[in-house]
């Protein structure tokens, strides 16, 4: 029993309300919410170093023993993962300060934006299926109320769709889970791990991964991304980056869980498909990224080939390849809500949404010039910035499991990366300005911090990976070893 | 029994699945609903039909069903009713806004 | 467009304090026999929604003067509340306690915190509810 597990989903839930009835106060609104996200940061460094030394903890909601009671399992790489959901999401919200208007922030924009965060952080912490579907409604309702926050014509179309897709991608998840509880009776998902262990993965239980596996690619955007540009290219900046940073994250993590912890056992079908999947991802991932013009649609293109090159890590699932795959979540999460974050201050500059109509911001704003440039090299993957020790890893575990085909799409996939964002270095942020002295808006301090301070994130997690090594190899050793787990769910209380 | 019910959860998918495809965005909205109507009787379905008595301490004599499957299906309800009002707030503020309930001319054109 | 209803509205005035009155009775009996805070909230909503359905919105307004997106807010407030005191008392998150009392009227009765939890429940159900409706209606009439 360990209360701590459950604090980062309760405590943004319960401070979400309240701010519900600060309604007119918004700065102390902000002031709240951001010391949340502070304090939640911090509580999952003190659970990261907790499990370092105790191991996996675990809460029994209620004190019902597993498999009877719902629980919450914290291993180092769901506490990773809420760690820099948590600091993502403070980032996000300063920017939100100076960029969503007062009428946003009426609306309620900061509880939903801590109900989001509960919803992401207790998908993550949950060691019950059921239960994960629970926190991913609460995270998609929140998200859906994001979407539509401010009731634009193109943010209303966009969302009927993103609404309508994800209520039938949840109705998948229920008949998944409907056949998983007729099949072995129990949805704790270490119970389920260990039943699937004894009884054998036969076909029926194949079939059923399968369904699971279309699920968690539909909200990840794996393979099923097509909903994904235009959903997330519509609200304002501050919601886009939180939905680039973390939503596909939540899917990606669930993939890993469900095909690392349950079904592991027919790697040749599963994980081939995973693979073949993750393939085809980049590759039209990549033709998004180069075909348009819009900066908003190519970042969001920038997402899919992301998710494609972590899936790869689960495709392969050697410890080197998962390992790689942790380091790379965990940095794209922060590059990605980086170049959101990017591409809004670009076009709230300049007022148009392609980058060929842009030029020379550099002129206007040397900071956040060199800003776009190095979050393009992280991205590429060069050293030292983040991406690089990810695609590293990945890379390795490639070359000796002998999967060539994904390493070459892997490799492909970082160069069209990296031109599909130079191409906008060059146009948009080179070059004479295009903005006359007169018109000049000085970029807001308050744009300009976040920015910062995820670039200042992405460098440092590239130069002090060395400091993660611990946590990210016991994270590693957690997933390829479901035995540990399950011990730690279903062993007992401490 | 359960064979019956499976037919039954057929019907109801394949009725589903014919008006979340059609254009009105009012049948689309029927149609999850439907889709939820479904899932619900196949969780029931799944968790083994009636065997045994109420699981209700006092009020009947052991074995009981399993209460597992209720339990799953209310908070699905739950959840199934607050994204429907929400979808129906969402579809009644597009059809305000563009003045059309019909999906088709909501799509959009290619280059925004 | 004005309906002519006296038989809804006759109706209603006699029916809604059975419909409150079975509301709170499944909310009340819900933690150990069929009932419960979710159902007895849509109960206790639809009695409210019968009400907003018959008069015009401007008058239930005055007799019933809050604002449901606070009142669904407190629920969730109060329901989340119990799981947070549970942490407070050293026990697992969401633990329940009961004990019996010797109360004046009833006698000797269970109390339970289950019944705080419901309490939220219902609150939100009633919050949420009549705000989807008042949502809905408002925005036809501008």
């Amino acid at each position: 029993m360990n209360n701590l597990v459950v604090l980062p989903l309760i405590i943004p839930i319960m401070v979400g309300v309240i701010l519900v009835f600060l309604r007119p106060y918004i700065r102390l609104q902000r002031v709240i919410s951001l010391l949340t996200m502070i304090g939640v940061s911090g509580l999952s460094i003190y659970m990261l170093n907790v499990i370092q030394t105790d191991g996996i903890i675990r809460l029994d909601f209620g004190g019902w023993k597993p498999p009877f009671g719902i629980l919450f399992v914290g291993d180092s790489f769901a506490v990773l993962l809420v760690l820099t959901a948590s600091i993502v999401t403070a980032v996000c919200l300063i920017y939100a300060f100076s960029s969503i208007g007062e009428k946003h922030e009426k609306m309620f924009f900061y509880p939903f934006v801590l109900f989001l965060i509960a919803g992401v952080n207790g998908s993550f912490l949950t060691g019950d299926l059921f239960n994960l579907f629970v926190c991913f409604e609460l995270m998609l309702l929140a998200s859906y109320a994001l979407v539509t926050l401010g009731g634009e014509k193109v943010q209303l179309r966009e969302s009927i769709k993103y609404v309508v897709i994800n209520v039938l991608a949840s109705w998948f998840f229920l008949v998944a889970l409907a056949y998983l509880y007729g099949t072995l009776g129990t949805l704790n998902m270490a119970h389920i791990s260990e039943r699937v262990a004894e009884a054998g993965q036969d076909p029926l239980l194949t079939t059923i991964s399968i369904v699971f596996l279309l699920v968690f690619s539909l909200k990840a955007g794996l393979l099923l991304f097509f909903w994904l540009p235009g959903s997330y290219s519509v609200p304002p900046t501050a919601v886009a980056a939180l939905f680039g940073a973390l939503l596909t994250k939540v899917g990606i993590y669930a993939l890993f869980r469900m095909f690392t912890l349950i079904f592991y056992h027919e790697p040749s079908i599963t994980h081939q498909l995973i693979g073949i999947m993750a393939g085809v991802t980049i590759i039209l991932g990549c033709m998004g990224a180069l075909a348009y013009k819009d900066v908003r649609l190519i970042v969001s293109y920038n997402v899919v080939i992301a998710v494609g090159f972590i899936l790869i890590g689960l495709a392969i699932a050697t410890p080197t390849a998962i390992e790689g795959s942790i380091y790379y979540i965990i940095h794209d999460m922060i590059a990605k809500a980086l170049l959101f974050l990017l591409a809004g201050a670009m076009i709230k500059m300049t007022g148009v949404t392609k980058f060929d109509q842009m030029s020379g911001l550099i002129r206007n704003s040397p900071i956040f010039g060199w800003m776009f440039f190095i979050v393009t090299c992280s991205l590429a993957g060069i050293p030292p910035l983040s991406g690089f020790v990810g695609k590293i890893l990945v890379g390795q575990s490639a070359i000796e499991a002998g999967s060539y085909v994904l390493l070459a799409l892997a490799f492909f996939s970082s160069i069209v990366v990296l031109y599909s964002l130079l191409r906008i270095f060059l146009n948009a942020i080179f070059g004479e300005t295009i903005i006359s002295k007169e018109d000049e808006v000085p970029l807001k301090k308050g744009l300009l911090i976040p920015v910062v301070l995820l670039g200042f994130g992405t460098i440092s997690l590239g130069l002090g990976a060395e400091a993660l090594a611990d946590y990210v190899s016991n994270a590693a050793y957690t997933l390829t070893n479901p035995a540990v787990y399950i011990e730690a769910v279903l062993g007992g209380d401490e | 029994m359960e064979t019956l019910i499976i037919l039954l959860i057929g019907i109801l998918v394949t009725v589903a699945t014919y008006l979340i495809l059609s254009r009105n965005i009012i049948r689309v909205i029927l149609g999850t609903a439907v889709f939820s109507h479904a899932v619900h009787l196949l969780i029931l379905t799944m968790g083994d039909l009636k065997r045994g008595s109420v699981p209700l301490l006092k009020e009947a004599e052991a074995p009981y069903t399993d209460a597992l499957p209720q339990a799953l299906i209310l908070t699905a309800i739950v959840i199934s009713f607050a994204v429907t009002a929400f979808i129906l707030v969402l579809a009644f503020r597009a059809y305000q806004e563009a003045g059309s309930d019909d999906l088709h001319e909501l799509r959009g054109t290619n280059d925004e | 467009m004005k309906i002519n209803d006296v038989i809804l509205r006759t109706i209603t005035r006699i029916i809604v304090f059975i419909i409150l009155t079975f509301g709170v009775y499944l909310f009340l009996s819900g933690h150990n026999t069929p009932g419960g805070g979710f159902i007895g909230g849509l109960v206790l909503a639809s009695a409210i929604v019968l009400l907003y359905l018959t008069s015009d919105i401007e008058s239930i307004r005055k007799s019933l003067p809050f604002d449901f997106k606070l009142v669904a807010a407190l629920g969730v407030l109060l329901a989340t509340g119990t799981g947070f005191g549970s942490i407070l008392f050293g026990v697992p998150f969401m633990s329940q306690t009961f004990a019996y009392f010797e109360l004046p009227i009833f006698g000797k009765t269970e109390l339970t915190t289950v019944t705080i939890f419901e309490a939220g429940v219902v609150l939100a159900v009633v919050g949420v509810v009549v705000t989807i409706i008042l949502s809905m209606s408002e925005s036809e009439e501008a």
